[in-house]
């Protein structure tokens, strides 16, 4: 060990000084500490249910309580249209993705302000916490998923149900919606906690805007309720896409809104770029600022 | 292969003095200064605000240069506020230098401050694995060297328990072995031995010395200049962010423990020299007088030594306490004393309104031995603010003329001479 590190020592040679201008991206700082992503990430989940009584259980119980209320108050009282699948459905269907986005970018958002006192006493790269804190959330949408097949099971085979869940070609596309869940989730996760390190704004804007934003999304009504003209604007909106992606994978209710999902994928990597730019030029001044 | 470890060249650091830690930028602030600045610019010209942004900035660190050798182990000693930390952050790379640069040939580990990313919730085991990786440690090297750090923390019952329930005992020594296990060509240590009790420090200091033995890098940071002096060869004093000195240790260290004191038993604070987060505490004078009541520097040790803190608030303060440290001249602490000491005194003391205020206190007489001592003050209130700390406020010598013991011309060990009521029975 002593001599393997050792031989490494003469081309190991990092020169600091001031940088000016665009900082490069330098991702390769994330492959090599890419352990310290798992072990983050594995803190996250492990603390996350730590010291309370239903534990992961948390994890089923938000999504489907949500659900039940959403069925309750918009299919029941206010009779918006699920596009012929069984309202539960089509809007858990939405949740998936929905909740993976809002629980990480609320947590990835502050999450470099919780680990401030990381970020002043040790270099490692700072990319590592918020992505940690993102993929974290994928634990959630696993469990989320399952309750998810379980409830199209209960409604494939309840008595008098008319829905019966069709395996088609398009659930192959279910992971390339789910990497463009996390694309425009990383990258609205970037903006935001590199800029809750100088702005504590973020902090008492992060709560109001998951509501905004939770409705300017279909996720409680049908994306084909937008009048065809505002469609073009409604998906720069990354979500709408990414929601119309997983209902057209899961549910085939419609043909794929080619349209849409390219604007909401381009919109989609356009943040995650700009969010990795912004952070990596906001990142030298963090220990500073924090 | 080039045997230079770390290069640093016309290093400086500038901070924004605006950076406060009460003080958060907000959206709003940044807008407004948007909006203000073409005006302002119009107003002025540009020339006055470049001078009003040098006046809210301080240059931590300035013009530093030196070279460390690939196996050398270099102390760097200063006082509080010198630019020791804001060094050891650059080259640990937390933080950007504002000018120069740093080449490192190698690996940096850093014990700037160990146990940083534990969680409280998480148990031993699955901190040292946490905490390996933050720190920089492969995955299979923390399995290797499970074990080890395990055994050296001497919490094997308590490895599955989470942190929180640990004693701080526990969680330092936890940490601090998990530290200790890094095997980084260079290493900086900050301050770590100043915590735990006597065995353990016994033990940090034997892991240290291991280290520095096998030939890795060593820049050590300490108050503790009896830790200095065992573990380097050579030593950086710094001061006010300037690097003033570099020699062998030994002369290193006197030289730091001599420099800036007048001799006169008295010394007071300039407001450049008090840190803008001391407010409301404004630290006046330290003095000492002797049994006459005359300032002095020089006292016996066969009289009491009376110590005055004087000091001003500017708003009152809940839960202040005003104190002394007393150390000897290679920085080991001969005792810690507080004005609310006295349970009684602190029941009464609860908030300190705002004014000008006189701390007192007696060193009774047969206590110091015969030589130089430093007092350091500390004004804080528990476990809320350290308004104030000056690590190296007033140097002054105690003389043992007619003392226990001077009929026999020697050099007594040890910082205290008490005087002890003997009684020799024939049996």
């Amino acid at each position: 060990m002593a001599a393997n590190s050792l031989s490494k020592t003469s081309s190991d040679v990092t020169v600091l000084r001031p940088t000016h201008g665009f900082a490069a991206l330098n991702l390769r700082d994330l492959w090599v500490f890419r352990e310290l992503v798992y072990f983050l990430t594995w803190r996250d989940v492990l603390v996350r249910y730590k010291q309370t009584v239903l534990g992961a259980a948390w994890a089923v119980i938000q999504p489907v309580i949500q659900m039940v209320v959403f069925t309750l108050i918009f299919s029941n009282a206010a009779g918006l249209s699920s596009e012929g699948v069984p309202y539960p459905i089509f809007n858990f269907t939405a949740l998936l993705p929905w909740g993976l986005f809002s629980k990480a970018m609320n947590d990835a958002g502050r999450s470099l302000v919780t680990n401030r006192n990381m970020i002043t006493k040790i270099y490692f790269p700072r990319l590592t916490i918020p992505v940690a804190s993102v993929l974290a959330g994928l634990v959630d949408f696993g469990i989320a998923l399952i309750v998810y097949v379980l409830l199209i099971l209960y409604y494939t085979f309840a008595p008098g149900s008319t829905f019966t869940f069709k395996f088609t070609p398009a659930l192959l596309a279910l992971p390339l919606c789910i990497l463009m869940a996390l694309v425009a989730t990383l990258g609205v996760s970037l903006w935001f906690s590199a800029m809750n390190v100088i702005y504590r704004d973020v902090g008492h804007i992060l709560p109001f805007l998951t509501q905004i934003w939770f409705f300017v999304t279909p996720i409680v009504y049908s994306a084909s309720v937008v009048s065809t003209k505002w469609q073009i604007l409604y998906a720069l909106n990354p979500l709408t896409g990414v929601v119309e992606g997983f209902r057209w994978s899961l549910l085939g209710v419609h043909s794929l809104p080619w349209q849409l999902l390219a604007i909401s994928s381009g919109i989609a990597i356009l943040l995650l770029i700009s969010g990795l730019v912004y952070f990596r030029n906001m990142e030298r001044t963090f220990a500073d600022e924090i | 292969m080039n045997d230079i470890a770390i290069r640093v060249e016309d290093l400086g650091k500038r901070y924004r003095i605006g950076a406060a830690p009460e003080r958060y930028k907000t959206l709003r602030d940044t807008i407004v200064a948007g909006v203000n600045a073409p005006i302002n610019r119009l107003r002025r010209g540009s020339s006055l605000t470049a001078t009003s942004k040098e006046a809210s900035t301080i240059w931590a660190l300035r013009n530093i240069s030196f070279e460390v050798t690939q196996g050398q182990v270099l102390g760097i000693v200063g006082r509080n506020g010198a630019g020791k930390s804001t060094l050891l952050k650059i080259l640990s790379r937390v933080t950007e230098p504002t000018v120069g640069s740093a080449e490192i040939h190698g690996r940096v580990g850093s014990l700037l401050e160990v146990g940083t990313g534990f969680h409280p919730e998480l148990t031993g085991r699955e901190n040292i694995y946490l905490n390996g990786a933050i720190l920089g440690m492969k995955r299979l090297e923390i399995d290797r060297k499970f074990d080890e750090i395990v055994s050296f923390s001497e919490v094997e019952q308590f490895i599955d328990t989470p942190v929180k329930r640990y004693s701080s005992g526990m969680y330092l020594r936890l940490a601090f072995a998990v530290a200790a296990h890094l095997e980084p060509e260079i290493l900086v240590v900050d301050e770590v031995l100043a915590v735990g009790d006597a065995e353990f420090q016994r033990k940090c200091m034997g892991k240290m010395s291991d280290v520095a033995q096998a030939g890795r890098t060593v820049l050590f940071v300490s108050h503790n200049m009896s830790a200095v002096l065992r573990l380097t060869e050579e030593t950086l004093v710094l001061d006010k962010g300037q690097l003033v000195y570099r020699a062998p240790t030994q002369q290193a260290v006197d030289y730091y423990m001599a420099a800036g004191f007048t001799g006169a038993g008295e010394r007071t604070w300039t407001s450049s020299e008090i840190p803008a987060d001391a407010a409301p505490f404004v630290p006046l004078a330290i003095r000492l007088r002797d049994l006459q009541g005359r300032v002095a520097d020089t006292l016996r040790s066969t009289e009491p030594i009376t110590v005055e803190v004087e000091y001003r608030l500017d708003q009152s303060i809940t839960g202040l306490r005003v104190g002394i440290y007393l150390l000897t001249m290679r920085g080991e602490y001969v005792f810690t004393s507080f004005d609310l000491d006295d349970p009684q005194h602190f029941e009464q003391m609860g908030t300190r309104p705002e004014g000008r205020y006189l701390s007192r206190c007696t060193i009774p007489a047969n206590i110091l031995n015969e030589g130089r001592y430093i007092l350091s003050v500390n004004a804080s209130s528990f476990r809320i603010k350290r308004y104030f700390w000056d690590d190296h406020a007033l140097a002054f010598a105690v003389d043992a003329t007619g003392a226990p013991g001077k009929q026999w011309p020697e050099p007594r060990m040890g910082p205290v001479r008490p005087a002890l009521d003997w009684v020799i029975e024939r049996l």
